[in-house]
């Protein structure tokens, strides 16, 4: 009854009514796509590497021809081995989070005819399983005789170990121990399967293949030096780290540490994210913000129809009706608009979803965003509209035998 | 009533727009403050964007274009972004456009010529002659190298001021030795710091990233191979025997620039590059049948083409937008709220004689002073804003800059907006009926 009588009223102030609708509208959608996409990046940062990142640094030098690296490998792998506190220095090509290199495409049959995908390969050399801390799942680790030397990215015939997630993508349902690959004529075999392996970054095909890795074992020497992987206790690692960079002057002095690359893992982890995580933020920034711009309009408006119709409240207050009557009339109004605001809104938030999804690379947004989002735009409707609703209700009869 | 002087009444209207602000200062704050932050956030982003999707080169880029071909059978719908050895060189040699250059850059350890000097890994380009003239860099010492040098793999470097400053320390360099690798190189020239966003002749490398400090020729790079300049984004779509003499190698490396001041030459150079693919594919080199596989992109077209601004500087642009509509719509109801409640005021008006055009531009000029202010809130936000941004470590981080476009964008958009939002309540408010409102006075 009184929703009729609410509606009815409404239809005298159509211009103000709508405008709020939108506004709701508008808020609406902005709203539940930004509280996704916060969830979304957040939950790309919480990926898991499949490596001890607290426990391990990577060092980079540049400045010498990698066909001929010479001894400069055994030279930096007795010096830095030196250091107090090293527990063990491997050479590798990259860790999770570095420098992206070697990644390539392959293929499931030797004729070339079926592509698996574009997978990121770490040529790692003797130690650096271990050193990693990758956990085995199936199959065995890598022995010294699997370690063999490569001509340009990856050695001629390999036994390698794979991410879960890359067996399941490359051999669905299947044990993947002992299936084979290849890439180009190079030709790998699986003898283990860990259970994350992170790649330098996610690849084509989406932020999906960033476990798309496979670990190829390899001598290190032509085409794999002057990457470092450095493992030591967490608690020593930043102190080991910086005495690695002022060891390099003193162990090769004709080569370039690279300082832009040459972190802790954890470090690096945290730059690759830093994009998300600030993408994040802002996101509540602009969450906030337009909440409080759709509160105070929603303030604005309501005291100025509270003071427009003075008179209709003095008019029913003395007809009878109470305080809560007046609050509860105002509570309802609001609320109602409010839900066609909403209502509106679920569909601007679902186009607005398919434009994102369609330009932006974000996912379907869940419907459980719908009610959320309904429930805190109601939750602050009735907030703001309370202060002007008191006021009305403090309104007392005798301004209706007033004529001013 | 004839209009009196456009003058006197739009100096009447601010008179009285400044008296309503007075009257409801919560109110105006209100609107103030709604403007201001969807302003500040709309200009933070948009000056991001504008920053970034700028024309690095703006007398020029009409001139410059980038060929494009395909050696091997197509995999996607684009042309690869590099052309292969062969290709560039035969590009080069036939001397088609009016300047062309190859180019291709990597990281390279350098150093001062005397002992014990200090190797530091700085960008270097491998290019042609012609890189200078066609782009514009400017010599503060020397020249570039001559196009003997270049087919004569000539020894010669061309150095930034910095890394000149970096290698010399002060002194005079020119003719000087530096050291690249294991070789000594003669420093013929020293350009002016030059660092295009977008860094447009190579994308492969950071797009905002600092420029390139040394320039050799690229024959000379090719010579002395060891030096390991093969680009940042090397890619091989054979079996490769070699990766580090890339001359015969099926890989796809370079990248050529070339420049050409008429549409008619234009014209003939895309027609050179059909006529090359096909020559190429008789010869079997090129693996594909059917229509010849070229394109020759303008230098902004090209920018477009690899979408240089990133994906999430877009996306904060857009949702800055979105945030300025919720802004607009609060500041239209907000707006109607304040007109609405002088209806007597503005009654007495009209049945002094004001015309219902009078009354609506007196409210238009309220809300464009609303968005006056709300322009300067939105400045002062969006310059903290930008700082926030040069806090980032984004690599365009330290271009965040207001310039003298956007601070007057900002006035602009600030009053375009409070308009818009403004002319539904005007509006409204010259349509109430003077005789009801008088009555209850």
């Amino acid at each position: 009854m009184q929703t009729r009588l609410i509606l009815a009223a409404l239809r005298k102030h159509r211009l103000a009514t709508l405008l709020i609708t939108m506004e709701i509208a508008l808020a609406c959608a902005v709203l539940c796509n930004a509280c996704f996409m916060i969830v979304h990046r957040l939950q790309l940062t919480r990926v898991n590497s499949g490596v001890d990142e607290s426990a391990l640094a990577v060092l980079q030098v540049r400045g010498f021809d990698p066909a001929q690296p010479g001894d400069l490998n055994a030279r930096m792998v007795s010096g830095l081995r030196a250091i107090p506190g090293m527990q063990s220095v491997s050479v590798v090509n990259t860790v999770p989070f570095g420098v992206p290199s070697g990644n390539t495409g392959v293929m499931l049959d030797s004729a070339g005819k079926q592509f698996g995908g574009v997978v990121g390969l770490y040529t790692d050399g003797p130690g650096s399983f271990e050193a990693l801390g990758l956990k085995l799942v199936a199959g065995r680790a890598p022995q010294a005789e699997d370690f063999r030397p490569m001509a340009t990215f990856a050695p001629h015939d390999s036994q390698v170990l794979v991410s879960r997630t890359l067996a399941e993508h490359l051999w669905p349902g299947q044990s993947p121990l002992g299936k084979e690959f290849w890439s180009g004529d190079l030709h790998f075999r699986v003898i283990g399967v860990v259970a994350n392996m992170a790649r330098p970054g996610a690849g084509e095909g989406g932020v999906g293949t960033i476990e798309w890795s496979v670990f190829v074992p390899t001598l290190p020497g032509h085409n794999l030096a002057g990457t470092y992987l450095l493992r030591a206790d967490p608690k020593e690692l930043p102190r080991v780290l910086r005495d690695a960079k002022a060891a390099v002057v003193k162990i090769a002095p004709d080569v370039v540490l690279d300082h832009q690359v040459s972190h802790s893992i954890s470090d690096l982890r945290e730059r690759y994210f830093r994009n998300d995580r600030a993408m994040a933020g802002m996101l509540v920034g602009v969450i906030a913000a337009l909440l409080g711009v759709t509160a105070l309009g929603i303030v604005g408006l309501a005291s100025f129809w509270v003071q427009q119709r003075r008179r209709q409240i003095g008019v029913r207050r003395a007809l009878g009706a109470t305080r809560g009557d007046i609050l509860r009339y105002f509570q309802t109004e609001n609320f109602l608009i409010v839900s066609g605001g909403i209502a509106l809104g679920m569909l601007l938030a679902f186009a607005l979803n398919l434009a994102l999804m369609t330009h932006y690379e974000l996912p379907r947004l869940p419907f459980y965003y719908l009610p959320i989002g309904a429930l805190l735009l109601w939750g602050l409707g009735q907030l703001a509209v309370l202060g002007p609703a008191l006021r009305a209700a403090a309104v007392p009869p005798v301004v209706a035998t007033r004529s001013v | 009533m004839p209009d009196q002087g456009a003058h006197r009444m739009f100096g009447y209207y601010i008179d009285l727009a400044l008296r309503s602000f007075r009257r409801n200062k919560v109110l105006t704050a209100l609107m103030v403050l709604a403007i201001g932050l969807g302003i500040g956030a709309s200009m933070t982003t948009l000056t991001v964007m504008h920053l970034l999707s700028g024309n690095p080169l703006p007398e020029r880029s009409g001139r410059l274009f980038y060929p494009q071909l395909d050696p091997k059978p197509p995999e996607q719908h684009e042309l690869p972004g590099q052309l292969t050895y062969i290709d560039a060189m035969n590009l080069w040699q036939a001397r088609r456009a009016d300047r062309q250059a190859i180019m291709v850059g990597s990281s390279v350890k350098v150093k001062a010529a005397e002992t014990g000097a200090k190797p530091m890994g700085l960008h270097t380009l491998a290019t042609t002659a012609d890189f200078f003239p066609m782009f514009g860099v400017s010599f503060i010492h020397g020249g570039p190298w001559t196009a003997a040098d270049d087919t004569g793999k000539a020894r010669v470097a061309v150095l930034s001021r910095s890394a000149y400053e970096r290698l010399f320390h002060g002194r005079d360099g020119m003719g000087q030795p530096i050291r690249l690798g294991s070789w000594d190189f003669r420093v013929v020239g020293v350009i002016e710091d030059w660092r295009p966003a977008p860094h447009f002749y190579d994308l492969d490398r950071e797009s905002y990233g600092p420029g390139d400090d040394v320039f050799i020729p690229f024959l000379t790079s090719r010579d002395l191979a060891e030096l390991g300049i093969t680009g940042y984004s090397l890619d091989c779509y054979g079996n490769t025997t070699d990766d580090v003499h890339l001359e015969n190698q099926p890989c796809l490396w370079l990248k050529f620039w070339v420049e050409m001041d008429s549409p008619a030459k234009v014209r003939a150079y895309r027609r050179f590059l059909d006529n090359y693919s096909h020559e190429q594919q008789a010869q079997g080199r090129f693996t594909y049948a059917g229509a010849p596989r070229a394109a020759l992109p303008g230098m902004m077209q090209w920018l477009d083409q690899n979408g240089v601004v990133p994906a999430d500087v877009r996306l904060k642009a857009w949702i800055a937008f979105g945030f300025l509509l919720v802004c607009l719509m609060n500041t239209t109801g907000l707006l109607l709220a304040k007109f609405l409640q002088r209806g007597a005021e503005i009654s007495v008006r009209r049945a002094l004689g004001a015309s219902r055009r009078q009354v609506f531009f007196q409210c238009l000029v309220e809300a464009a002073m609303v968005g006056v202010a709300g322009g300067v809130l939105g400045l002062a936000l969006a310059l903290a804003g930008l700082w926030g941004i040069r806090q980032t470590p984004a690599d365009y981080a330290d271009l965040a800059h207001l310039d003298v476009s956007m601070f007057a964008t900002t006035f602009v958009l600030s009053i375009a907006a409070s308009f818009i939002a403004g002319l539904l309540p005007a509006w409204r408010a010259c349509r109430i009926l003077p005789a009801i409102q008088l009555k209850t006075l």
